[in-house]
């Protein structure tokens, strides 16, 4: 039914245009013989065509545009007209002599265009006569057109300011009036349209309506183009007036279109110097109209104008345009009960852009803002459309974009309650806009109340919030979280060793609460913080003696043992491994024997308790030996101890080749080169032979495993080791003992001919020639491998 | 010019001329053969005056029983047709008893005659009137039937502006649908006038279409049980175009000049009465049509210039 409409629509409008082109003709024809009888008939007849009614507002427009084109042909032949000597006058009652109305109107309207141009009468008069004329069409679509018509032929003739049609008796005032006038009548008609015809076809009305609003909207266009239209002007007669007609025409689609016309008509300074009469309208108009849109478009508009140069913003500060504004916004959120939340929340974030722009240095303004949202909010409870959601994060990232700064932010007390209106995981993605505004900045947060504040924003990331389903969060999505919490905790820093100290037990209070998922992420870099400032303190301790700050590194490792304590729950052993390694280095730094013992200690249950997987017993052992090589603090008794376990550690090792290297590099652990205490040369011996004896066992394995004899690569790395403590001096290490060991593996290389590692042989090879050069560098060392031959 | 002329060859050539003819304001008159021809125009108080040249038919002699001219002023009834009455009917003798047997001159003069009623010409061909002047010229014959020869003339009466003009005002309405008031400025207007007016309309619970203003003239010819009225539509004028709620008020401008019109005539003679009415028509959705019709006075304004 409704194609079948359509076709007859562009049926009639064919029909229409056909008509309107053959009376056109005729017309062009009596104008050409200057008849003017028949000119005026042909074209009453030919604008008797836009009397239809059959046609949507699209179509009516096409042929009213035709019309449109042919009435100036005639509007120019009356201008010749008058100047062949007929009298303006005459023309005016002549053409209302015609019959029907709607011809009628457009021939008078036409005439007293050309009227006002021969300044034969006052336009003021002309204009008067023609608004209150066009009266007779009621009917709304053939009445907008009309009257818009009427808009069209006067632009050019009203008594503007500056224009020739001003005069003693033609003032702006007359032509404000006129537009005013038309507009008014205008608006009637288009909300007149709403409630003609059945309920059914509503929407198709609306549709229709919309079509039709520039028609309406032009009128106001002109008045904001008006020269003559000043300041004064504008705030006695064209606002008032306009919005006695918005406010009382009570129809939702005029209110807002209208409404956002005259924030985007009139200038921005006209806008702030009638602040209060504009917003005084908006809790006036129909609960349903989306005032949201409109507040809000007007406040984008006075937070640009406030940009665009400082000049104005004293008159910001005059008008009071903010306490106006929030008032307002208030008043029109306690009127629409209905409004939903969305749109509240759409009003509060535009006011806090504006304040934002407009008041940068009043906080208190901003958290006022956020402070009302929140009290909308609480009425609410939590948000669950997306829309509002987007919104509030628009909102909550507004402050952090303009002051570029979180600890502005963080002064904001009302900012974390408004995001705790936030579902989970946009109060997570707005955690992150926050690191991330943080990181983009390079802000450092220096107390831990600031610290404190942060995280009561982004909790969403810190730990698992009520009613959060793990099942939905997307593993890529939670590491990246996580790790940006982790990066986040650079940013955290104060250079006052005490205040240090409370950010990170703040920070760790904080992380414990995270759950052994996030811990792996978190714990690592809080480590580091505190081992940071640890050695800052040991640095500091050379300088001030005596000092009985409460930030002593004692006392923090005393909380990193209970922070990496926690990852065993975790379970992450490997990584608390690493961590108690690492805390225990920096406890030998600090000479801290007991201190590094237990972490020493720790390890090693962990090593034996938890890490039960053959490489990552490898790794953790060269990690644990590493570090015990390195540690300098211990007496004899605990480094005995230690370094006992290790070795036994290393022999315990699954396969034979990783026994072999364990064994080797334990024999380290007896020889620091910068130490005199630790240079146990049986020792190291001890542990090279019995790698030795490891890495034969392992050759014959793989013979009997593989029916071939295993790699060389073993026997190599041995040498290597012995060729290092033969350098250093260990006396254990003799030179014969290089040599058979040299031929072992010359032999071994020999006789195996089946498997060919040439990696090994490589190895080996550079090894010999490594041995050739010393002898040939001369020197102490040259005389100590002369004795060795290859 | 006359119906005898395809019968018999009339003897003579008659014309009538007047003294002014030449300057003297020609307007068109409508003859009942549908034929319109210009006429001078007199008016009341006016002298009449001019020559009356007969020229008989080359050869020929007319013999007559006297000449004389006739100012007539008649009504002709349609419905009584060829039966003049005559209201005025002044006599002027040219000639005694004798013959002619060339062309003659009479001058002739009617001095300040008075002619209350103005030249009037009903459409209607069933049911109608014709009141009118002429100047009878008679050339009287013993055996033979008279010639005759007529001049029309034209006569208007002009008035001067009425010193009391009341507007026309009044609220009517259907009870619950439709309460409106109009507004007509004046209740007297003359020919070239306009009409200009406002309807407010108070009340509408019914859909309207359009509304328009008519102009109806109404003649009554009789009287008492015999009086026969005939209205005619002069002028529909679109008002209004659309549906009006409540509260607007639509103007009125009705340019009179455009029509045909003549003053309005009140009981001229006892024997006819031309009235005109404003008839204010609202049309519904339906094609229902709602009227109120007032009548208004028609005068023919004295010019001044």
């Amino acid at each position: 039914m409704m194609v079948e409409r359509a076709e007859d629509e562009e049926k009639w409008l064919a029909a229409g245009i056909a008509a309107i082109q053959q009376n056109a003709f005729y017309m062009h024809r009596a104008l050409d013989s200057n008849n003017l009888r028949d000119a005026l008939k042909y074209s009453a007849q030919m604008l008797s065509e836009l009397r239809t009614s059959r046609l949507s507002p699209h179509k009516y427009y096409e042929l009213y545009m035709r019309a449109f084109d042919e009435l100036r042909k005639l509007e120019m032949f009356f201008k010749e007209e008058t100047r062949r000597g007929c009298s303006t006058i005459d023309l005016y009652e002549l053409v209302q002599h015609a019959g029907n109305i709607l011809p009628r109107l457009y021939l008078l309207c036409t005439v007293g265009s050309v009227y006002i141009k021969s300044k034969e009468a006052p336009a003021k008069d002309v204009l008067k006569d023609l608004v209150e004329m066009c009266r007779g069409i009621q009917h709304p679509l053939r009445g907008l057109f009309l009257r818009s018509y009427l808009s069209q032929v006067s632009r050019d003739k009203l008594p503007d300011i500056g224009s020739e049609y001003e005069g003693d008796a033609d003032t702006v005032t007359d032509a404000v009036e006129f537009v005013l006038q038309n507009f008014t009548e205008m608006n009637k008609l288009w909300v007149r349209m709403q409630h003609q015809g059945p309920a059914r076809e509503k929407e198709k009305r609306e549709k229709e309506r919309s079509e039709l609003r520039d028609l309406v909207g032009k009128n106001l266009h002109v008045l904001g183009q008006l020269e003559g239209v000043d300041l004064d002007m504008y705030k006695e007669t064209v606002l008032p007036r306009v919005l006695e007609q918005v406010v009382n025409c009570k129809d939702e689609i005029a209110q807002f279109y209208l409404m956002d016309c005259i924030i985007q008509v009139f200038p921005d300074e006209y806008h702030l110097q009638t602040l209060e009469t504009l917003l005084g309208a908006c809790p006036q108009l129909q609960p349903s109209v989306d005032i949201k849109t409109v507040l809000s478009q007007l406040m984008e508009r006075l937070s640009n104008y406030a940009a665009s140069s400082a000049e104005v913003l004293p008159e910001f500060l005059q008008v009071e345009a903010f306490a106006k504004l929030s008032n307002s916004i208030w008043k029109v959120i306690e009127a629409q009960v209905d409004m939903p939340i969305l749109g509240a929340v759409t009003l509060y974030s535009s006011l806090l852009t504006f304040t934002l722009h407009v008041h940068p240095d009043r906080l208190d303004y901003v958290d006022q803002v956020l402070g009302a949202c929140v009290t909308k909010l609480s009425s609410a409870g939590k948000l669950e459309d997306s829309k509002s959601t987007k919104q509030i994060v628009a909102l909550l990232s507004a402050p952090l974009e303009k002051y570029n700064d979180i600890v502005t932010v963080l002064k904001l007390s009302n900012y974390p309650r408004v995001m705790e209106y936030l579902d989970n995981r946009t109060n997570k993605v707005m955690a992150i806009v926050i690191i991330q505004s943080i990181m983009k900045n390079k802000t450092c947060i220096a107390t831990a109340e600031k610290v404190e504040a942060l995280f009561e924003l982004i909790k969403g990331l810190i730990k698992d919030l009520d009613g959060d389903l793990h099942d939905e969060v997307d593993d890529e999505d939670f590491k990246e979280e996580q790790n940006s919490v982790a990066r986040l905790l650079q940013m955290l820093y104060s250079d006052d060793p005490d205040e240090m100290l409370l950010i990170i037990c703040a920070l760790r209070k904080h992380f414990l609460t995270g759950g052994p998922q996030r811990l792996p992420y978190t714990i690592p870099p809080l480590v580091f913080s505190s081992l940071k400032l640890i050695r800052k303190l040991q640095g500091r301790d050379q300088n001030v003696v005596g000092e009985e700050a409460s930030a002593s590194p004692k006392k923090i490792f005393q909380l990193l043992n209970q922070t990496i304590e926690a990852l065993s729950a975790v379970p992450a052993s490997e990584l608390a491994l690493r961590l108690y390694l690492q805390c225990a280095e920096a406890a030998n730094d600090c000479d801290l024997e007991p201190v590094a013992y237990e972490f020493f200690t720790q390890a090693y249950i962990l090593y034996e308790e938890e890490i039960a997987d053959s490489k990552a017993q490898v790794t953790a052992l060269h990690l644990i030996v590493g570090t015990l090589q390195r540690t300098h603090v211990f007496g004899v008794e605990n480094r005995d101890t230690l370094t006992h376990k290790a070795t036994g550690y290393s022999a315990k090792l699954l396969k034979k080749p990783d026994q072999c290297r364990a064994v080797y590099a334990c024999s380290h652990l007896f020889w620091v080169d910068d130490q005199d205490s630790i240079r146990d040369g049986e020792r190291v011996l001890l542990c090279l032979k019995r790698a030795l004896r490891i890495a034969n066992a392992a050759q014959q394995m793989a013979n009997v495993a593989r029916g071939g004899s295993g790699s060389v690569t073993l026997f190599v790395e041995i040498l290597n080791k012995y060729l290092y403590f033969f350098e250093k001096g260990n006396p254990q290490i003799t030179a014969a003992a290089i040599q058979s060991l040299i031929e072992l593996i010359t032999t071994e290389i020999q006789s195996d001919t089946m498997s060919q590692d040439p990696a090994a042989d490589a190895f080996f090879a550079s090894t010999l020639r490594y041995i050739q050069f010393q002898k040939q560098k001369g020197g102490a060392l040259a005389e100590k491998y002369e004795s060795i031959k290859v | 010019m006359n119906f005898l002329v395809g019968a018999f060859k009339p003897p003579c050539n008659i014309a009538v001329s007047f003294v002014d003819g030449r300057t003297r304001k020609q307007v068109p008159l409508k003859k009942e053969n549908g034929q319109v021809v210009k006429v001078p125009l007199f008016q009341s108080q006016e002298n009449i005056a001019g020559e009356v040249i007969i020229e008989p038919t080359q050869g020929k002699k007319v013999e007559h029983t006297g000449v004389k001219i006739e100012l007539l002023g008649q009504i002709e009834m349609y419905f009584d047709r060829g039966n003049f009455y005559d209201f005025t009917s002044l006599v002027r003798e040219l000639d005694v008893p004798g013959e002619l047997y060339e062309t003659k001159t009479y001058p002739f003069e009617f001095s300040t005659v008075e002619m209350p009623y103005e030249s009037y010409n009903g459409i209607n061909v069933r049911l109608s009137l014709y009141g009118r002047y002429v100047l009878k010229v008679t050339i009287g014959r013993n055996y033979l039937s008279n010639i005759a020869e007529y001049q029309d003339f034209v006569v208007h009466n002009y008035t001067p502006l009425p010193s009391i003009n009341n507007s026309i005002k009044m609220e009517v309405g259907i009870e619950d649908c439709l309460h409106i008031e109009f507004e007509y400025s004046k209740s007297k207007y003359h020919l070239k006038d306009v009409i200009v007016g406002k309807i407010y309309f108070l009340l509408v619970r019914i859909k309207m279409k359009n509304m328009e203003l008519e102009i109806r003239r109404r003649e009554s010819t009789g009287s008492g049980p015999n009086t026969y009225v005939e209205t005619e539509t002069l002028a529909k004028f679109e008002l209004m175009d659309g549906a009006p709620v409540r509260g607007e008020s639509i103007p009125i401008r009705l340019f009179l000049s455009p029509y045909e019109l003549t003053p309005t005539y009140r009981n001229i003679n006892n024997k006819f009465s031309v009235k005109y009415y404003l008839n204010l028509v609202l049309v519904d959705d339906e094609d229902r049509r709602y009227f109120k019709q007032q009548e208004f006075t028609v005068y023919r304004l004295l010019e001044t210039s």
